[in-house]
């Protein structure tokens, strides 16, 4: 297959042949089966593709059409993928890392905003979007006291539509949760999934670390906020169920770290946990090359790889194999399975970034809390 | 002569009043909205959307009423519940197997007299799967009733005897969806169907299932498992030869030839009815079943009518 922009350089592209005519004719990034061109027009010394795809360099440098001021970079991408990027562009001496501007599909973090490749046969999962059928849940905001930590924490709390104090909720708390409802589009997501019945009703405590580089670092006075204080107060506040397979606890990167460093320091208080691309960093010699500040998980992981016990009864594992951390999440599923625990892994052509996370939602969510679809017809 | 109205889902799309009105009912309209249970009371849409008394029958809070009353019974209900789940669970293995063999050879391009017969073959096998699951678990529940004799403990007694007050001065019966099993057991608890003798039924969603003979548990597309539809039980019979398969629309891949045509053929010579939005079907003995609005899944993989957008 001869791709589009081989035919414009070929000069056999559509209409003129000139470069408007090119950008005209389509969308962009161009993604042809498991190719994908990105173009970039506009005045530079060079023009680069800046990414975290982990395994390829970071910067890919593109090409100048002869005579334009187009330029273009092709790369394998394939089916499934989704890619977040953006283009470095050096002008005069200038360098500056932009979103890509013929590309309006853009994701959000707390870091920014990245320009999004989504590669053939990747679909953005409905679920995830507004359903006007889905009656809407609530999210409140509560200040709780935190004396592990000393002093209060703010914690959001999702609520299903037509709550009922009569009936007893599973809960699912989940570390970074603010971010997960504003770049995971969570809210949506529960809507959605209850509404399906592919979840059931369920409470979400969504916690935020004021220091996560500390908190989720196998910290024991966060495990103790989850346990000693948030749980309770939960309990005080709210309808929950209180045996372990109705309790879940999830995040993702560190988030993923302390969500099992606390089930693992309180075995059996939660009996679900969503692991989404953890930063399991491990050694079996040696250092870790993540560095020093990565020591006290190292610590952890190893100490759990040693003695895991059996702290929950079913993990769900997530990770993108664009992520570095493929390596240490894939390591760690046959140390999960060997402990008996109920483990699914999942990958995806993914990388580390919130949207990853949600595409993933779906299927660790109604896995661990199995709604009631085959016995509701509303 | 009982009729039998079959609708779609009501909550986006109500078309209840329209059918209760063709038919004439007078007077109040008796509500099973068991379904729904915790949610039970919450009927004051229904009534409004109807412009007529609603008497709700509250079947599942007679049922907790009689659950709390008679530790004998609730203890025995325990065991048979986890029975059936059990049975359930064994049944659902071999219609896995049965199912497989079904869809593997449709997939297979050999000469068409040489593989319809297999396929026939391996369609009754799966429906002799479903029939005998059918049987066990009605036996099942034969054998509750003749150790346990539901109807004639006091406190089911006690609301039988309500509800055939209620229902004798009520013009119609109004089935709502909801949990289907729940909704199946509750009504088979206090024998509503026969308390309610002659009044016309008008049933939607899983209310609707359960009017039919053979309850169907269906979902093309859920988010873990195969997807393989199965029997639950059988139904209240009152209508007979149709399968009823609401949110269809959403549940079952209808651009899906073979998955049409094996569910159509598993079930056949019962018809595999769609019931989405704005759906309607009627039933009588006389008349047999007379689909009005609602789309049927056929035997060659084709599915009539149009969606609505």
């Amino acid at each position: 297959m001869t791709l589009r922009i081989e035919q414009f350089v070929q000069g056999q592209g559509p209409g003129d042949g000139s470069v408007d005519a090119f950008l005209s004719a389509g969308a962009f990034p161009i993604v042809e089966d498991d190719r994908v061109t990105f173009v970039f027009r506009g005045e530079a010394d060079a023009v680069k593709l800046w990414h975290a795809i982990y395994g390829l360099p970071t910067y890919q440098t593109f090409t100048q059409v002869d005579w334009t001021d187009l330029w273009y970079l092709t790369l394998d991408l394939p089916r499934g993928s989704r890619m977040e990027y953006k283009l470095l562009v050096e002008h005069k001496g200038r360098r500056q890392l932009v979103r890509d501007p013929l590309n309006p599909e853009v994701s959000h973090d707390p870091f920014g905003t990245n320009s999004v490749c989504l590669g053939a046969g990747y679909e953005k999962p409905d679920w995830a979007f507004d359903d006007p059928e889905a009656r809407a849940g609530t999210v409140e905001e509560h200040e709780l006291p935190a004396p592990s930590f000393g002093g209060t924490r703010r914690v959001q709390v999702y609520l299903p539509a037509r709550m009922r104090l009569t009936r007893r909720y599973p809960l699912l708390v989940l570390h970074d949760g603010g971010d997960y409802l504003r770049f995971s589009r969570l809210k949506s997501v529960l809507d959605n999934l209850i509404h399906r019945l592919e979840i059931p009703p369920m409470v979400v405590a969504c916690t935020q670390a004021l220091d996560r580089m500390k908190e989720y670092m196998a910290d024991p006075a966060h495990a103790a906020f989850i346990v000693d204080d948030l749980l309770p107060a939960l309990e005080a506040m709210f309808p929950l169920a209180s045996d372990p397979a109705s309790r879940g606890l999830g995040g993702a990167s560190l988030g993923a770290v302390a969500s099992l460093f606390t089930a693992w320091r309180y075995p059996r208080t939660f009996g679900r946990l969503l692991l989404q691309s953890g930063s399991f960093a491990f050694t079996d010699i040696g250092r870790t090359y993540r560095g020093p500040v990565f020591e006290p998980v190292v610590q952890f992981v190893n100490a759990f790889r040693a003695r895991p016990g059996t702290p929950v009864e079913q993990i769900f594992v997530s990770c993108g194999v664009y992520e570095s951390l493929i390596y240490e999440n894939r390591s760690m599923v046959p140390f999960l399975e060997r402990t008996g625990i109920d483990v699914r892994y999942v990958e995806s052509r993914d990388g580390h970034n919130w949207e990853n996370w949600r595409d993933r939602l779906r299927e660790g969510l109604s896995w661990l809390f199995p709604g009631p679809l085959w016995m509701i017809y509303e | 002569m009982r009729t039998v109205v079959l609708l779609g889902p009501q909550r986006l799309r109500p078309t209840l009043v329209e059918a209760v009105d063709r038919v004439g009912v007078e007077g109040a309209v008796a509500a099973v909205t068991a379904g729904w249970q915790e949610r039970e009371d919450e009927i004051d849409e229904l009534s409004a959307h109807l412009r007529r008394p609603v008497v709700n029958l509250r079947l599942f809070q007679r049922g907790e009423d009689v659950l709390a009353q008679d530790p004998e019974i609730l203890l025995a209900w325990g065991d048979h519940l986890d029975r059936r789940r059990k049975l359930q669970d064994l049944y659902r293995i071999r219609v896995a197997h049965a199912k497989a063999a079904v869809r593997e050879l449709l997939r297979e391009s050999v000469e068409q007299d040489l593989l319809e017969a297999e396929v026939e073959r391996a369609l009754e096998a799966l429906r002799a799967v479903d029939r005998e699951h059918r049987d066990r678990v009605a036996r099942l529940a034969a054998a509750f009733d003749a150790e346990w004799s539901p109807w004639a403990r006091p406190a089911v007694a006690a609301h039988r005897d309500e509800l055939a007050g209620v229902l004798s001065r009520c013009g119609a019966l109004a089935i709502a969806g909801g949990h289907v099993q729940v909704l199946l057991d509750r009504l088979r608890l206090f024998g509503v169907v026969e308390l309610a003798d002659g009044l016309p039924v008008f049933a939607w969603s899983a209310g609707a299932m359960v009017c039919a003979e053979t309850v169907v548990l269906f979902h093309d597309r859920p988010p873990q498992g195969a997807g393989n539809a199965e029997v639950l039980d059988a139904g209240l019979a009152l209508c007979r030869d149709v399968v009823v398969l609401p949110h269809a629309k959403r549940r079952l891949r209808l651009d899906d030839p073979e998955r049409v045509l094996l569910l159509a053929r598993r079930f056949d010579p019962a018809l595999c009815l769609a019931l989405d939005e704005g759906s309607r079907a009627w039933w009588d003995a006389r008349t047999g079943l007379v689909v009005e609005k609602g789309r049927e899944l056929r035997r060659d993989g084709d599915v009539t009518g149009e969606l609505d957008p």
